[in-house]
């Protein structure tokens, strides 16, 4: 299929067809079990609709997938020059323990196996369709991207900066709770609840110099301790029209930091509350996808604590991808070239300074254009361009950056 | 086909490649910039240059790595943004001393209010009728240059008696020093006492002293130095290490003079003229020289900060009824002006100029003047408003 027949586009998708090509690698032709694209339903099911090898008489499938790039990055005109980056591999597991008895894990080795982080490791049991419960690793349902943040399923190098830098994709906690989904026609409907391990003051007191929730995931034994004693809720309610596209909203919070130990008060009980929507959508005239996700985080500081860590925090991100061409290319049946650009912003301290009642700053707006290549809807060759223009927490002048990336990003 | 395909492949990469400088953000002017080097580092001296450098600006002080438990900033960066003046964010109060030399309220949190805290803890409270005064912190740059000017040349540029009648009659802040430092080349002492140039009040001895005490007194942060918590008085062991401190020591040595602009722009010259004419440079000392330095590059070295780094009296409406070390409550140390022009960059597009940012203007700060500087003042007051706005071009072109 054709979606645009310009001359001169097809001569600069050739060009980069060839390019891309260049650096190609070998890939088999595996066995997989992939849901077909219509068949895609609420972002909440990411975590099963992913390529997997399944093996005859063997109740486990397996897959996984790996993100390299490079990187050239010039900050106010200053370069560290270019570099190479093997940021994650991650493999996936999961098995029918039962008919209604299922365990699926996600392991992810980043920065070359630097750090390895079990992003996912939960006992599914299915009760009825709008009652499953889950337990073990849980991802908190936040926003869309913490749970549907598979590289090869994005035509950005770079994870969404309010998603990773601002609400800690990924989020993963211990807990349980459960989630549903029905059906009505065109429309689905599902929900996810779960209480988990929470955060930890390591929010407001981290080497970012600012509240960044990012700075749990640095804690030891997180997954062993609530730092706080306090369980976190974590939900969502998501509706999705075929025609149309989904929506959600989303609510995390709880106590994050330890106010009693030994049953002595320590200091005033603080807690987090985040709120985030997402959507998505495809304008099926054009083939546009639409995808993003705003959220806010209001987190309670003591008055006597310095503003630098803020209470406030907001931040969204929106991509749009056209396809532009799809055919067959060197043997590869619906090869795709998309145009994609994202938008993100993220205000780390919202409001105002208290003895000036100028704006606080500590901010950033990045755009980045792209453009990708996906022989196959499981593998994605992507170039991207972002600039950015990052401010201090006094609203300095912005500090402007520009990144050039080239990737891939595959399942396996 | 295959050949073509692949040229073709070459050609966008160069492309892409050449893309890099056009759509790269350019690298700022240097004389729009504050941090840098001084020119003439060796390479072992840069290196340490650049660790001084991730300390300070680095470096954020957390819970876990000793930040408080009352403090004012949570690094060196939080106050000196950019190496520049500080934010009113990140004002701060010291008190407790009326008359020179003592300070009554040491038993009671001063010298410096710590006014944040962490988490389960309170910060101090200011005691009721105490003195002080509000802060904001100082740029950081040239301080090299500035501490390697010999106690001599400062003694030569002091008048306490106003011998030759100008109405200006700065001295030497003669006080006491800590035993850590050490003597810089041509150390005068006086009764037991040295001089001391840095601070609002030339209350430190040198970069060393400033250090090690800010890291103390700002962030909570004990060291070697400085071994006694601000919170609880007790003597802790080092929340940092000896090797950081001189690194920042080094680093704070070595930073770059600011680089003044539009040096050649009619105005500026006519500003500079009338800067001489209303008698500004009887305190602010355009030249100044250093003396031997350890460090080759700021070694005798002629440069021009505008300053003469003696204590001048400023009169009754910068008088805050604080004081520190031997000065009056209405004595400051000649301010720096280098760099001011730029000090709306480090200060989120706004002038806080003085020492409490209270001046929202050069104009305005100008017109805080008096004491020692009344006679400049008023000269400034008379001149015509073209007049006027060619002085200020001038002092923002520093």
């Amino acid at each position: 299929m054709k979606i645009f027949t310009s001359k001169y586009l097809k001569i600069n998708l050739l060009i980069l067809g060839t390019f891309c090509f260049s650096s190609s690698f070998a890939q088999e032709e595996e066995s997989v079990t992939n849901k077909k694209d219509d068949e895609i339903e609420l972002n909440m099911d990411a975590v099963f609709n992913r390529p997997t090898l399944s093996f005859d008489k063997v109740p486990v499938t397996v897959g996984g997938y790996l993100e390299a790039n490079t990187m050239y990055r010039v900050e106010e005109g200053i370069t560290d020059g270019l570099s190479f980056q093997a940021r994650r591999l991650t493999i996936f597991m999961a098995a029918s323990i039962s008919s209604r008895i299922k365990f699926l894990t996600e392991i992810e080795f980043e920065d070359g196996g630097k750090e390895v982080a079990i992003e996912f490791a939960a006992l599914d049991v299915a009760l009825h369709p709008m009652f499953n419960f889950r337990g073990g690793i849980v991802m908190n349902p936040i926003g869309a991207f913490n749970e549907n943040h598979d590289g090869p399923k994005w035509e950005f190098v770079e994870r969404p900066d309010v998603a990773v830098n601002m609400l800690a994709a990924t989020l993963s906690n211990a807990g349980f709770g459960a989630y549903g989904k029905t059906y009505s026609g065109n429309w689905i409907f599902g929900y996810e609840a779960y209480v988990t391990n929470g955060f930890s003051s390591k929010i407001i007191s981290n080497e970012e110099d600012k509240t960044y929730l990012p700075a749990h995931k640095d804690g030891e034994n997180i997954f062993e301790e609530n730092f706080s004693g306090e369980a976190m809720f974590s939900g969502k309610l998501a509706i999705r029209n075929r025609k149309i596209g989904e929506i959600g909203i989303s609510y995390m919070g709880g106590t994050y930091n330890k106010f009693l130990n030994d049953g002595e008060e320590l200091e005033d009980k603080a807690r987090l509350d985040v709120f985030a929507i997402d959507w998505n959508t495809t304008i099926k005239a054009t083939g546009t996808y639409i995808v993003g996700e705003a959220a806010w985080i209001w987190v309670q500081t003591p008055d006597t604590y310095t503003q630098q860590y803020g209470n406030k925090q907001r931040g969204a991100f929106m991509d749009i991808v056209q396809p532009v061409y799809k055919n067959k290319i060197f043997e590869w049946e619906d090869a795709t070239f998309n145009v994609a650009a994202r938008f993100d912003y993220v205000d780390w301290n919202v409001g105002r300074f208290a003895e000036t009642n100028t704006r606080i700053g500590d901010q950033i707006m990045a755009v980045t254009p792209g453009i990708s290549f996906r022989p196959t809807p499981k593998t994605v060759f992507r170039m991207n361009y972002r600039y950015e223009w990052q401010k201090d927490i006094v609203n300095n002048p912005a500090k402007q950056a520009a990144t050039w990336y080239m990737g891939f990003s595959s399942y396996f | 086909m295959r050949m073509k395909n692949y040229l073709l492949g070459s050609l966008f990469a160069l492309l892409v490649l050449f893309s890099c400088d056009v759509l790269a953000p350019g690298e700022p002017e240097e004389n729009e910039l504050l941090d840098g080097p001084v020119e003439g580092l060796s390479m072992a001296e840069s290196r340490r240059f650049i660790e001084g450098d991730v300390a300070f600006n680095d470096q954020i002080f957390t819970v876990e790595t000793g930040l408080g438990p009352v403090f004012t900033g949570t690094s060196c960066v939080s106050c000196h943004a950019g190496d520049g003046k500080g934010h009113p964010y990140v004002k701060f109060k010291r008190f407790g001393q009326i008359l020179p030399g003592v300070n009554e309220y040491l038993d009671q949190g001063g010298p410096q209010l710590q006014n944040r805290a962490i988490p389960g803890y309170e910060p101090e409270t200011l005691p009721a009728g105490a003195p002080y005064t509000d802060l904001i912190a100082p740029i950081v740059t040239g301080l090299g240059l500035l501490d390697a000017v010999s106690d001599q040349d400062i003694i030569d540029m002091s008048d306490p008696d106003d011998l030759d009648g100008d109405g200006i009659s700065g001295r030497v802040h003669w006080n006491t020093r800590p035993d850590y430092v050490t003597d810089r080349p041509g150390t005068i002492s006086l009764n037991g006492k040295y001089i001391t140039r840095f601070g609002k009040k030339a209350r430190m001895y040198d970069l060393l002293h400033q250090t090690a005490d800010a890291y103390n007194q700002d962030i909570g942060i004990t060291s070697y130095f400085e071994p006694y918590d601000t919170y609880s008085g007790d003597k802790l062991s080092p929340e940092i290490d000896r090797q950081t401190i001189s690194d920042v020591v080094f680093y704070l040595k070595t930073l770059k003079e600011p680089i003044p602009r539009d040096q050649d722009d009619p105005d500026v010259m006519a500003g500079k003229a009338l800067f001489q004419s209303t008698q500004c440079v009887g305190c602010h000392k355009p030249t100044l020289e250093t003396g031997y330095s350890s460090i080759e590059a700021i070694s005798f070295k002629e440069f021009y900060p505008y300053t003469d780094l003696l204590l001048h009296d400023m009169g009754p409406a910068l008088d805050d009824g604080y004081t520190e070390g031997y000065a009056t409550s209405s004595e400051w140390r000649t301010a720096p002006l280098w760099g001011i022009g730029l000090s709306k960059d480090s200060q989120g597009g706004d002038y806080y100029l003085l020492h409490d940012g209270r001046a929202r203007s050069i104009e305005e700060a100008i017109l805080y003047h008096g004491g020692e500087a009344e006679n400049s003042k008023n000269l400034y007051q008379g001149l015509s408003q073209p007049e006027k706005d060619q002085l200020i071009k001038f002092i923002e072109s520093l």
